[in-house]
């Protein structure tokens, strides 16, 4: 019997760290003004003070990091909801926990503005965002203590609609309407990410992950049903509620840096769960990793395929998963419009 | 005298207003297998969700081995108690030999990875249902029959004191029907262990338990050895159907159903 053992999961992350550093490695090279790999590894052994060296610690490196790190909150918060909620079309995008999220970082920055605070308000309160949407997404979408996946899409959808509206309405009653920066929230970019909030998100994303991995083998007996986890250990409401909290980090997190790209929580954990199998205990880690590479590689291509003009990345995410949800969705229609 | 290893005492419960059990004591000596049978709706489900907590109890209470079950933490539960339900729904494509080694999960700690022993204890479950061969195949490949043996193979891997059965066979041939309740007897005859099989099969259920429990309207009707319970009398009042009981050479009932009650 094929079992999943530790030294499995130790290679498979091995392997998928390679793959984030080596994608680190073409985002830091990749650009307007070409550097070559010495150039980069100099400027990352000791900074110089050349103008490459400027490039790759100042621009090229954060965003990177930036990349990785929104990568990775989305990919998890991703298969956590699709365990929690049963349902591999769960994802924060097409929930409108991302969108609800925007909404409350829009509100911070708006009313931040007025106030004089700075941008530090809008990851914790993009944060409250989330779990305020979380928290009304189950309670509209679940029956007697049952999820219904129709229910959820369409939540998701009106949800998703209502949040850009009030983005936008929000941001014109504060005047942030000038230049492309709401535009740039809701199609998801990293053009405007501003570095001085990485140690948010890497604050929140250690903080999802420390809670969403202990809890990785209850999330395997959820995929039975809340019910025969129940009765094979595990406290379901509580462990509902903490992940609840750890979704929500990570996307508050992860909007607050990019806005709304969509579809990563979707791709990676499908991709994975392919190519590795359902079990969280090596789905959760590998899918942070490959969430990481997967929008590291998706920025890169959204600043170099255009030569000087960029691309919001959160378009390239889109393009890549809008069919893949039909795709889930025509192959699952049965079981997610079942009555 | 040791205490029942499961005892319902005085259950009741109301669900969306309308009581499902009421005033319900049965009790499950060691060693012992009962059959529980009932109309559809009888309130039979509801008895094994109250056994594994997963409902609480409005009236009465449940103890095993003589401790109340409010008591136990959910994992020392899960370690003495164990569920095979009619069927699930898997969400995502585990294994059969995943989902059998989950039945370990109430003996882990922390992060968990499975020992050496707790695979062996998995295949062993899955030898004893003859089932081995599916170990690979992923659940949403199955068949109903097949998710079922899978499932009663998870709980023999939670190695419990007391077994509950819902409909255990209900997509089974005869070959796997026979199976499953042969090791549902090596069960209850290893150190005293217990277990309540919910079946619709009377006649095959009268050869397996040492007795049975009939469920009419969320109470029990009557409880007792097959040949006293099975009674034509019996049969009308919980099902509304007219049967007529014959006799094995070995004793034990057969139950004929032949109509449905005029009344019903």
């Amino acid at each position: 019997m094929r079992v999943l053992s530790p030294r499995r999961v130790a290679l498979t992350l091995a392997a998928l760290t390679g793959l984030l550093l080596a994608t680190g490695l073409v985002g830091t090279v990749a650009g307007p003004s070409a550097l070559s790999v010495p150039d980069v590894i100099s400027a990352l052994i000791g900074d110089d003070g050349g103008p490459a060296s400027d490039i790759v610690l100042r621009v090229r490196l954060p965003r990177v990091l930036l990349a990785a790190l929104v990568g990775a909150s989305l990919a998890v918060a991703g298969v956590l909801f699709q365990a929690l909620l049963r349902n591999p079309l769960a994802d924060p995008f097409v929930l409108g926990v991302s969108g609800g999220a925007a909404v409350g970082g829009i509100a911070a920055l708006s009313l931040g503005s007025a106030l004089g605070w700075g941008y530090a308000a809008v990851p914790p309160a993009a944060f409250a965002g989330a779990v305020v949407t979380t928290v009304v997404l189950y309670a509209v979408a679940s029956q007697d203590g049952r999820v219904s996946g129709t229910h959820l899409l369409l939540t998701g959808v009106v949800f998703n609609a209502f949040a850009s509206a009030t983005i936008v309405f929000l941001a014109s009653l504060a005047g942030l309407t000038e230049g492309a920066s709401i535009f740039l929230w809701l199609i998801g970019s990293l053009s405007a990410a501003r570095a001085d909030v990485a140690g948010w998100v890497a604050l929140f994303l250690v903080a999802g992950l420390a809670t969403a991995l202990p809890a990785a083998r209850n999330l395997n007996l959820l995929a039975l049903g809340e019910e025969s986890a129940r009765q094979l250990g595990v406290d379901v409401g509580r462990q509902q509620r903490l992940l609840l909290v750890a979704t929500s980090l990570m996307v508050g997190a992860a909007v607050a840096v990019a806005g709304l790209v969509g579809f990563v929580g979707l791709i990676i954990p499908h991709l994975l769960r392919l190519a590795l199998g359902p079990d969280h205990r090596l789905l959760l880690p590998a899918s942070a990793l490959g969430g990481a590479a997967f929008l590291v590689a998706c920025d890169t291509a959204a600043r170099t395929l255009l030569g000087g003009r960029e691309l919001p990345v959160g378009a390239l995410t889109a393009l890549a998963g809008g069919p893949l949800f039909l795709f889930l969705l025509r192959r699952q229609h049965r079981r997610v419009f079942a009555p | 005298m040791s205490s029942p290893a499961l005892a319902f005492d005085g259950v009741g419960i109301g669900l969306g207003g309308s009581p499902v059990l009421r005033d319900v004591s049965l009790e499950l000596a060691p060693g012992e297998i009962v059959g529980l049978a009932g109309s559809n709706g009888a309130g039979k489900t509801t008895l094994f969700r109250v056994a594994s907590r997963v409902l609480r109890p409005d009236r009465g209470e449940v103890r095993l081995a003589g401790q109340p079950i409010a008591t136990l933490s959910r994992r020392e539960l899960a370690r003495r108690l164990a569920v095979v339900p009619q069927d699930v729904a898997v969400a995502f494509p585990f294994r059969a030999g995943e989902v059998v080694l989950m039945g370990r999960s109430p003996h882990l700690s922390g992060l968990g990875f499975e020992s050496e022993r707790d695979v062996g204890i998995a295949q062993d479950a899955l030898a004893a249902l003859g089932i081995a061969h599916l170990a690979e195949r992923s659940m949403l490949a199955l068949s109903g029959g097949e998710r079922q043996l899978v499932l009663v193979a998870r709980a023999l891997a939670q190695d419990p004191r007391v077994l509950l059965l819902d409909e255990p066979t209900s997509h089974l041939d005869l070959r796997h029907r026979t199976r499953v309740l042969e090791r549902v007897r090596d069960f209850v005859a290893r150190d005293g262990r217990s277990a309540l099989v919910v079946s619709h099969d009377l006649t095959l259920s009268a050869r397996t338990v040492d007795r049975i429990a009939l469920l009419e309207g969320g109470t029990l009707r009557a409880c007792g050895p097959p040949a006293e319970v099975l009674t034509a009398d019996n049969l009308r009042v919980v099902f509304g159907v007219e049967a007529e009981i014959l006799h094995a050479p070995d004793g034990h009932p057969l139950v004929i159903p032949r109509s449905l009650s005029p009344s019903a």
